[in-house]
């Protein structure tokens, strides 16, 4: 078997864990932030008291467990394989997040919205065609 | 004008610190065992670099910024929008990590950034 293709077969799965993490973590992160004072609106003095709602949260700690993973999947992804190939390859997961805003969170996504994610997939589709790593040795002195 | 300085920190800092991890990655090397022992022991080793410490604090920052903005924005246009570091990253890539990028490469993330763009015009 191929160096490429045996990169490959473990890249895959791991990135499809990934994409699943990320997106249920930032939907955790939305629903919390949705719960609490705008930033937006926000004096500086609020700042604390927003700040310890968010806290208490338990949305919040979910978001951040999933993220969590999400990073340590990303992590191991990276020992391997390319940071410009796993980086726009997880973009799947804007797909993902679309879907879960919208049947989670109740967002209502316009038609354009949708455009320009499926064009984002589109990008992602293209760059996973190319090699996952460019470099050859991946130990960096 | 808040929006923008919080994607700024979201897609630069967000960015430079993974960018500063994959270097810490890389010079770990390779993982090929996945049991939680050699999992633990891939972290333990991450922990004592000084690039990964580097980019935990600039990934927090902006980590902090995506949640002040997911206050007020919502999460499909959020997070869409951040893919913008697509950009940002394929440059740092290869000034940073050495990696050569081809032309097919730039081909995707240049539509990846596109799809970026289409995005942020459906902003309500």
């Amino acid at each position: 078997m191929s160096h490429t293709r045996r990169l490959q077969l473990k890249t895959v799965p791991m990135i499809v864990i990934s994409i699943i993490l990320g997106p249920i973590g930032n939907v955790f992160l939305g629903k919390a932030m949705k719960s609490v004072e705008s930033f937006n609106s926000a004096r500086v003095s609020d700042l604390v008291s927003i700040a310890s709602e968010v806290l208490k949260s338990g949305y919040l700690w979910l978001g951040i467990g999933c993220l969590l993973g999400f990073f340590i999947v990303h992590m191991l992804l990276l020992t391997w394989a390319d940071y410009s190939y796993v980086q726009p390859a997880t973009s799947l997961s804007y797909l993902s997040i679309s879907v879960l805003s919208y049947l989670v969170l109740g967002e209502r996504i316009s038609p354009l919205r949708w455009i320009g994610v499926m064009v984002i997939c589109l990008g992602v589709f293209l760059v996973g065609r190319t090699p996952p790593s460019t470099t050859g040795d991946t130990h960096l002195a | 004008m808040l929006e923008i300085i919080l994607f700024f920190f979201i897609v630069v800092a967000g960015t430079g610190g993974e960018l500063c991890v994959s270097r810490a990655m890389k010079s770990i090397g390779e993982v090929h065992g996945f049991s939680p022992k050699s999992i633990l022991n891939f972290i333990l080793q991450s922990l004592r670099l000084p690039w990964m410490w580097l980019g935990i604090a600039m990934m927090s920052l902006g980590f902090f910024s995506l949640l002040a903005i997911l206050s007020f924005q919502e999460v499909s246009f959020v997070v869409p929008v951040s893919a913008l570091s697509y950009a940002a990253g394929a440059f740092g890539a290869k000034a940073f990590l050495g990696e050569r990028i081809s032309r097919n490469r730039w081909v995707g993330i240049a539509v990846v950034c596109l799809g970026v763009t289409i995005v942020w015009w459906s902003r309500k």
